[in-house]
């Protein structure tokens, strides 16, 4: 069933017209005969799937791209933005899902950053006046004179949309702004952008998250695979079912099937753990955890609140400050990450690029990259090549990666490949417990379902699995137990039955369980 | 030794290390901003060697000391600017490519400023900027008074370069375009442009560097005269955690312990001192000391995780995370 | 750019990080010589002539061939060391340091450590593992800077050469300085290696030439560490670490070991090229008796892609530019050589990443 496309045109003026717009990428069409209308004083969510093009096109409007072929008109004149210069003197502000903030400098100085005024002499009074103005008039509260690596990702992100209006940006694209945000933080965002509207700005919300996109968009446009699928289309003309096979371009279960949990005895203990970060501020402060053979133990929480430094104490890749880590029922607060891998724990890191693959290696060598110490492929000091790359076939097969063979360099494998081929390899060690962090992270449905399945395969067959995430619907669907975090502590453990979006945003937001 | 003894070797020593130092604090200073900007330039040496070997050949020419210091700092920055077009615009490897300027940075000067080390008619130098009303100031006064005019430029260069970098606009930006270059460059900084530009700049300071010594501080031209000077301050900057102030001070230590060997040979009430097998020990000073200040740096700069500008060493692609 | 409704663009390669072919070097030394040329000719110099007097010196005869093996000796050993390092991303530019440390410690081993009556083998051998030892050790330091206090290997490494050139000085011309020359006694005979000029008597050919048995142990210890390399388990640890230390460290790599061992090694290879040089060459310690072998061995290491047969061809072909040079004035042409093969190899990765597209300029864009 088709989407309906006979819906009345908006009677408000257009703000932007994007026309025929295509952009090549080595490998990729990112963007095939794209057209784009963003009226005055509306929210337009762009939505599609990790690699629909979304962003791509944004990037073009912002100036970041320059488009293979295509026109924009800006308020119904021609335009041509060369950088992202032009495309800021002409209103256009674009806040990135990773944000453009300069984490060495102030509030103040980020909002100053790149303007025409001061010519020459940074009077930071001045400006810091001027932002907090600013930050009062649109209720975007955060201090002026804070270095931006003290503020919350939450802050960050109100700093990068001053930015923009300091800029006098008329139009406000914001790519994914939801993802590291609570439910509340969300809805005040929200709240915020509408003020913005009203006053005869526009948004563009670039989402993939269908029930925040009906809530807060005016209209629609879908995109799938560099063309879009539906046009601006009135959000309240459309179903979250409708728009997630819209999306995806073929029925989706939106929710998982899993058997009833089993679980065993504790594989993976904390207590009292206690982690610093990188500024040597305590980021995991008095940690109880437990997880137990066959379940899943979801983490929730905003993005920043101890989540990674918890899981790089659990590999051993970041010094325990106080209380203990247990694998197996053994402590193991002072093992080294080869001690814990040797005794069971698998890790799928946050960064798969970076910590989880080496790209300019192959997928053979990848996947030996722990197993390499021990036969079969040990031999002696040698390495048994012709081993390690029979079992990279049978890898390839078992976990059905798209590689054109197991010596292809793991850099040229798209996410969702490259996932699989650390999954494999963690996996086939036959860990006791697994901790996955953020493991479905800009993966297509298609590969997100992959993963989930898999998880849900190792926790039947008896592994303690450990699943960090910000994305609150996976925590809902695959854990056993949820355990939300803020600021560093448990601020509250639910079953998954008694779990529901709201009562876990507000423990997100630091406020204890009734029950704690 | 009598207290008058100590006062002039204290004060020797003094006015001797800030005038040896002030070379490197050139070099110090224009690595620094470099860096700062996002880009290692490892061909410091390099381009000292040819600055010194420029500024002493046109001197040699031309009779004027400031046509060779405008000629150095031209050179030097023309090498620099091959390393920005190789690591900026090519994108190549930082560490390598700034090897390779070091390498032929000493091979050209040592080739084209060959018949300049024979050359006996002492070129033009730079002249003293003695001071006569300070000069008399007790300590402070030879210290920092009756010295030559470069070193008092290097006086004037420190609080110009941490009023520009901390103060100005300009500055904001360097910072930026260091720490994060695509955060600038999505506020319409031109990242590349001026990369380049301040690769450019640390080339002027680093010809500056070798223009001071080769018309002021040691005249003359010999091969390889800087003898690892460009490489010290690659790692005063690491010790300075890029600031320009902390930059300077070691600078000028390390300006004083090069020449301390020469002075306390000269100690009377020391004849320890004047055993000549000594002199390689007390020569090995200036690189020991490197390593150490070196691992004070990197010792607080790996506590705090704060200093090194987070950008440094990366080349920057637009629209690439 | 633009002509007649067609637009050149320059656009990356599809591939990242494409894998060098061996034209690559060949084409950057060729660029390289004749950038080189256009300078020496701005020098006032013939170009021609002075690359026609290096060919011809160099490999123009027996013993020009023997003379350049000779030369490329230490820097094919100090460049399978550097080459290690460098596929660990540690920035070795010590070589020269590590080489004097070793050819110091196996003329303490020549010069009276051991008598002069030891047996010839035994002598060698253990003026190669002293000198191996102290060129280790020396690598090593910098190497527990780094790996305990994360201080730049760049800078210590280069630190301690100028530490190392000093200590060495200090012996050449005090403790061990014959009637006060800067040089020490020559060594007793049962610490030179032997030279095919030895083996005259079997051939009358090889008279003259200087070839000594280092060559061979160089060749030995590229067989090693291209075993070490690319089969064994540390070199898998090496190459990880190298190309993705963060997923190493994931993976339970013992890193800062390595670090420590692969500075080691490399220390051990250029130490060991020290003593070849003054057990092959010189036969006593003196300063300068290094051009700067451990310099040019980080330029071989580069241009052959860090790869150890690579480094064993190229190496030759640098021999050959250090003999060739040696008698042209001024002395630093073949330095500025280097630095100019080093500098066109660097900008040509960055060129390859790249092509040309040629494509139908758009009506209006």
């Amino acid at each position: 069933m088709a989407l309906p496309s006979d819906y009345p045109e908006p009677q408000q003026p257009a703000a932007v017209a994007m026309r025929s717009v295509c952009k090549r990428f080595p490998g990729v069409v990112a963007n095939d005969d794209v057209d784009f209308d963003l009226r005055e004083g509306e929210i337009h969510a762009l939505l599609g799937e990790n690699g629909a093009g979304k962003s791509t096109l944004m990037s073009i409007l912002a100036g970041l791209y320059q488009p293979d072929s295509g026109s924009i008109r800006l308020h119904g004149e021609l335009v041509r933005f060369r950088s992202p210069r032009d495309a800021i003197a002409r209103g256009i502000g674009m806040v990135h899902q990773q944000f453009m903030l300069v984490s060495s400098l102030t509030v103040a100085e980020n909002v100053a950053l790149g303007m025409p005024e001061p010519r020459f002499l940074v009077a930071r009074s001045r400006i810091e006046r001027e932002v907090h103005a600013l930050s009062e008039r649109h209720g975007l509260h955060v201090d002026p004179s804070a270095f931006v690596w003290q503020l919350s990702v939450g802050e960050q992100q109100r700093v990068e949309i001053l930015k923009a209006l300091h800029r006098g940006a008329r139009v406000l694209v914001l790519d994914e702004p939801t993802a590291v945000l609570s439910p509340q933080e969300v809805a005040a965002m929200f709240e915020a952008l509408r003020a913005l509207v009203d006053e005869g700005r526009s948004v563009v919300l670039i989402s993939h998250k269908l029930d925040e996109v009906l809530r807060a968009a005016d209209r629609l446009t879908v995109m799938r695979h560099g063309r879009i699928v539906a046009s601006g289309m009135p959000a309240r003309w459309t179903t979250r079912e409708e728009l997630a096979r819209t999306m995806v371009g073929r029925p989706v279960l939106l929710d998982l099937q899993k058997k009833p949990a089993s679980p065993g005895d504790a594989v993976l203990r904390t207590s009292h753990l206690a982690v610093r970060g990188d500024k040597g501020l305590l980021s995991v402060r008095d940690l109880d955890l437990e997880v137990r053979a066959g379940e899943i133990v979801g983490i929730a929480g905003v993005a920043g609140s101890g989540q990674r430094e918890l899981s790089e104490a659990l590999a051993g890749l970041r010094p325990v400050e106080s209380g203990a880590v247990e694998l197996g029922g053994r402590d193991a607060t002072r093992w080294t990450t080869r001690e814990r891998i040797d005794a069971g724990l698998g890790y799928v890191p946050e960064d798969r690029a970076v910590e989880g693959a080496v790209g300019a290696l192959g997928i053979d060598e990848n996947l030996a990259l722990k197993a390499y110490r021990k036969p079969p492929l040990a031999r002696g000091w040698q390495i048994d090549r012709e081993k390690m790359t029979q079992i990279a076939k049978e890898r390839i097969r078992e976990f059905d990666i798209a590689a054109p063979g197991p010596s292809t360099a793991a850099g040229t494998l798209s996410g969702g490949n490259l996932q699989k081929v650390i999954l494999a390899r963690e996996l086939s060690a036959g860990p006791k417990a697994l901790v996955a962090a953020q493991p479905t992270r800009g993966l297509d449905i298609g590969a997100t379902e992959t993963v989930h399945k898999l998880l849900l395969g190792l926790r039947d067959k008896g592994v303690g699995v450990l699943l960090i995430s910000e994305d609150l619907e996976e925590i809902l669907s695959l854990s056993d137990r949820i355990v939300v975090m803020c600021q560093g502590r448990a601020t509250g453990t639910l079953s998954a039955q008694d779990a529901n979006p709201e009562a876990i945003g507000l423990m997100m937001g630091g406020a204890a369980s009734e029950d704690a | 030794m009598n207290a008058a003894g100590w006062h002039t070797f204290v004060v020797g020593l003094l006015a001797a290390g800030v005038a040896r130092g002030t070379p490197i604090l050139f070099a110090t200073l224009g690595e620094l901003i470099t860096e700062r900007a996002g880009v290692l330039n490892l061909g410091v040496e390099g381009m000292m060697l040819v600055g010194a070997m420029t500024g002493y050949g046109v001197a040699d020419a031309t009779g004027s000391a400031w046509l060779g210091l405008l000629a150095a700092m031209g050179a030097a920055a023309a090498l620099s600017l091959v390393h920005a077009i190789a690591v900026v615009v090519l994108r190549a490897d930082q560490v390598v490519s700034g090897l390779a300027i070091t390498f032929l940075g000493t091979g050209l000067s040592a080739v084209i400023g060959a018949p300049l080390v024979d050359s006996k008619a002492a070129a033009a130098r730079l002249p003293s900027a003695s001071i006569p009303a300070l000069r008399g100031i007790p300590i402070v006064g030879p210290v920092l008074f009756d010295q030559n005019i470069v070193v008092i430029l290097g006086f004037l260069v420190v609080p110009v370069v941490w009023y520009y970098l901390y103060r100005t606009r300009a500055g904001l930006h360097l910072r930026a375009i260091g720490e994060h270059p695509a955060a600038a460059d999505s506020v319409g900084i031109g990242v590349v442009s001026q990369r380049i530009a301040y690769v450019a700049v640390g080339g002027v300071f680093a010809g500056m560097a070798g223009a001071s010594l080769s018309l002021a501080v040691t005249p003359g031209w010999v091969e390889g005269m800087t003898a690892g000077q460009g490489w010290i301050a690659v790692g005063l900057v690491i010790f300075a955690g890029w600031d320009p102030v902390r930059a300077a001070i070691g600078a000028w230590l390390f300006g004083a312990i090069r020449r301390l060997p020469l002075d306390l040979q000269g100690v009377p009430d020391l004849p320890l001192f004047r055993n000549p097998n000594l002199g390689y020990f007390l020569n090995m000073l200036p690189y020991l000391f490197t390593i150490v200040v070196l691992i004070v740096g990197s010792r607080e700069s790996f506590r705090r995780r704060l200093g090194a500008p987070a950008g440094l060493g990366l080349p920057f692609v637009r629209g690439r995370r | 750019m633009r002509a007649g409704g067609w637009q050149v663009r320059l656009e990356e390669r599809l591939e990242s990080g494409a894998r060098r072919s061996w034209m690559g070097p060949g084409v950057a030394i060729v660029a390289a010589f004749l950038l080189g040329a256009v300078l020496i000719a701005a020098a006032g110099l013939d170009p021609l002539q002075i690359y026609g007097h290096i060919l011809h010196t160099a490999f123009g005869s027996a013993w020009g061939w023997s003379d350049t093996l000779v030369k490329a000796t230490p820097i094919m050993l100090c460049g399978l060391g550097v080459a290690v390092a460098f596929r660990m991303r540690l920035w070795n530019i010590g070589a020269e340091g590590q080489l004097w440390m070793g050819a110091w410690a196996a003329s303490g081993v020549a010069l009276g450590w051991l008598p002069a009556s030891t047996p010839r083998p035994v002598m060698l051998a253990v003026m190669a593992l002293a000198a191996m030892a102290a060129g280790a050790a020396w690598g090593a330091i910098p190497g527990w800077l780094k790996a305990r206090m994360g201080v730049s290997e760049i800078i210590t490494t280069l630190m301690l050469n100028y530490v190392a050139f000093q200590w060495v000085c200090w012996f050449v011309f005090g403790p061990w300085s014959e009637r006060g020359f800067q040089l020490t006694p020559q060594f007793p005979s049962s610490a030179w290696l032997p030279r095919l000029s030895d083996a005259a008597h079997l051939s009358p050919s090889f008279s003259g030439l200087t070839v000594h048995a280092g060559i061979g142990i160089a060749l030995i210890a590229a067989v090693v560490v291209s075993l070490l390399m690319d089969r064994s388990r540390w070199g898998f640890e090496v190459r990880v670490t190298g190309d993705g230390p963060r997923a190493a460290q994931h993976a339970g790599m013992p890193i800062a070991r390595n670090t420590v061992l692969a500075l080691a090694l490399t220390g051990a290879l250029s130490g060991l090229a020290g003593m070849s040089e003054v057990a092959g060459v010189v036969h006593r310690l003196q300063d300068r008796f290094s051009p700067g072998f451990g310099f040019t061995a980080i330029i071989v290491a580069w241009l052959a892609g860090l790869r150890p047969w690579a480094v064993v061809v190229v190496s030759v072909l640098f021999g050959g530019l250090l003999v060739g040079g040696k008698e042209i004035q001024p002395a630093g042409i073949p330095q500025m050589l280097q630095g100019l093969v080093l500098l066109v190899i660097v900008g040509a990765e960055g060129i390859a990443r790249y092509r040309l597209r040629v494509s139908r300029a758009e009506a209006g864009a």
